[in-house]
């Protein structure tokens, strides 16, 4: 485990063709990896996520993927899907999740009560059943799905890696634990007696992190609870923005192209519009893990 | 007092929600409809959201605009990774009802919310599934919640995301599916119900609204009920609710002028 700048990171882990998971279900997406991965250039990823977003709207146009795997399209991927401009395969969130998952606990498929009735297993190949040896049943089935690379943002890590959330966890601990490498981004790098002050807020340990990186406000235009909301401006104006490729390049070239890392993006944002999406403090009850002897 | 038909639909669908009951929440009208729900007549409704959200409180300051939003998170009862969440309350049979939206609802309750016309040259594309197909499997029951025009309204949709009552020859529990289906669909212009062959018919017609206006936006015959009356309106205090706590900013409704 490596404590690196974002640029350092991404460039050392990833390669072109390779199988990307960008985590955080709307909450805490890092955004800040993601235009990493794009002003680096890379070719012909495959990019995984339940809710593309913003971010894999972005990073499809700007031409770093061939295909998208996803279980909930955002507007600039619907219309690279109409357009053919993209190779797609879909499920539910359930269905997604469940490949994540049966990769993290290396098992050879997961069953899942869902998919019955529905198209969605008449399009996608991987989407299977099979019948339980116990009862006359039959079940669908997923494949488990490892991505090369799983990349998260955390409130918290310590420099072994060890990363802390609170609030939606969604898809990020089964997404890091199916990936061959992690890269954590973080709001902050804190001590190790920090983390280990409340264990239970590990998403993930520093022994299945490969990179560590302090990126504050990573996660913007996303939220990180506590720290900021989401930005609903530009949420809000997405879908007109990508409702053509023309628009989300345009975006690209101001808000990452036109700048070198995160620290450029910060400083164009309107400070107005940055002080509006800090919420009131509002701290949990400390709990007592005790001193034992 | 006047109130809109989207305000109707709203107030309608938190009638559909019992005390007590667990409700799989969704975004825009249904949000509206459960927070309405709560603040009224079903106190101990336990909100629940996709994103792994359990018992979420009533949000301050208006109604969110995603299933994943940090308001829904402060104060809430617990939070779930998303695998865990689905895994043991939707397909554990913990959820008694979700609410569907789609852009086409056919006959039988089927749900797209995928693609129109082909699937890989579609007309127009759609976000897909997310979490429908899993709820339209698995929740007690569905009430769906959508504009009521032709188009939407086809005797079978292009593609089916989330199950309904299946078709003329098949039913759920031919197919093994948990969940009840749908118990309802909640339109601008009239609420309709299913038959015990799982056949969508009219139940009430909105107010000001003929049976001919909900002929023409339906894209088969649809049955009306012998008994068919007319949907009821809000009373005050639902529309206060709704109109100064939940949707002050009216995103999700409209309030026709004094």
């Amino acid at each position: 485990m490596t404590v690196a700048d974002m640029e350092t990171a991404i460039s050392n882990t990833l390669s072109d063709g390779q199988t990307v998971y960008i985590a955080g279900f709307t909450h805490a997406i890092p955004f800040a990896a993601g235009h990493e991965i794009i002003r680096q250039g890379f070719s012909d990823l495959t990019l995984v996520r339940m809710t593309p977003d913003l971010i894999y709207d972005q990073m499809v146009a700007s031409g770093c993927a061939s295909k998208v795997v996803f279980s909930f399209a955002f507007r600039g991927l619907r219309r690279d899907i109409k357009e053919g401009d993209v190779e797609f395969e879909e499920y539910s969130h359930f269905g997604l999740m469940g490949r994540l998952t049966a990769g993290a606990y290396n098992l050879p498929f997961m069953p899942l009560r869902t998919f019955t009735g529905s198209d969605i297993p008449n399009y996608t190949d991987a989407i299977r059943t099979v019948e339980s040896p116990y009862e006359e049943e039959e079940i669908h089935v997923v494949p488990p799905l490892n991505p090369d690379v799983t990349i998260l943002h955390a409130h918290r890590a310590d420099e072994n890696g060890t990363a802390q959330m609170w609030g939606i966890l969604g898809d990020i601990v089964d997404a890091a634990h199916a990936a061959d490498t992690v890269i954590v981004t973080t709001e902050e790098i804190v001590s190790e007696e920090v983390v280990r002050s409340d264990p239970n807020r590990t998403v993930i340990p520093g022994s299945e992190v490969e990179y560590v990186v302090e990126e504050p406000f990573g996660a913007q235009p996303s939220y990180v609870q506590g720290l900021y909301d989401r930005d609903r401006t530009l949420y809000r104006s997405w879908d007109e923005i990508a409702s053509t490729r023309e628009g989300v390049m345009d975006w690209l070239d101001e808000w990452v192209y036109g700048v070198d890392n995160r620290r450029e993006y910060l400083e164009k944002l309107d400070t107005g519009r940055f002080m509006d999406l800090h919420p009131e403090t509002n701290y949990a009850t400390p709990v007592d893990m005790g001193e034992y002897r | 007092m006047n109130c809109s038909r989207s305000e109707i639909m709203v107030t309608t669908a938190a009638k559909e929600l019992n005390d007590g009951e667990t409700v799989f929440v969704g975004i825009g009208k249904p949000t509206l409809a459960s927070n309405l729900a709560k603040s009224t007549h079903a106190p101990d409704l336990n909100l629940v959201y996709e994103a792994g959200i359990l018992g979420s409180p009533i949000p301050k300051g208006g109604t969110p605009i995603t299933i994943a939003d940090p308001k829904q998170v402060s104060g809430s009862a617990g939070i779930f990774p998303i695998f865990e969440f689905f895994s043991r309350y939707l397909q554990g049979g913990r959820i008694d009802v979700g609410f569907l939206g789609g852009a086409q609802v056919d006959r039988w309750g089927n749900i797209n919310s995928t693609a129109i016309g082909d699937y890989n040259d579609p007309t127009v594309r759609l976000p897909g599934s997310g979490g429908a197909c899993d709820i339209a499997n698995n929740a007690g029951r569905i009430i769906i919640v959508v504009p009521h025009e032709q188009r939407r309204f086809p005797e079978e949709v292009d593609y089916v995301t989330s199950p309904g009552h299946i078709d003329a020859d098949h039913d759920r529990d031919d197919l093994g599916l948990q969940g009840g289906g749908p118990s309802a669909v909640i339109t601008d212009k009239a609420v309709m119900r299913f038959d015990d062959g799982g056949e969508m018919y009219v139940e009430s017609l909105l107010p000001d609204t003929t049976r001919e206006e909900v002929q023409e936006a339906t894209g088969w015959e649809i049955p009306f009920a012998s008994d068919l009356n007319v949907t009821s309106r809000p009373n005050e205090d639902e529309l206060e609710i709704l109109r100064t706590d939940l949707d002050p900013k009216r995103v999700y409704i409209d309030v026709p002028e004094e």
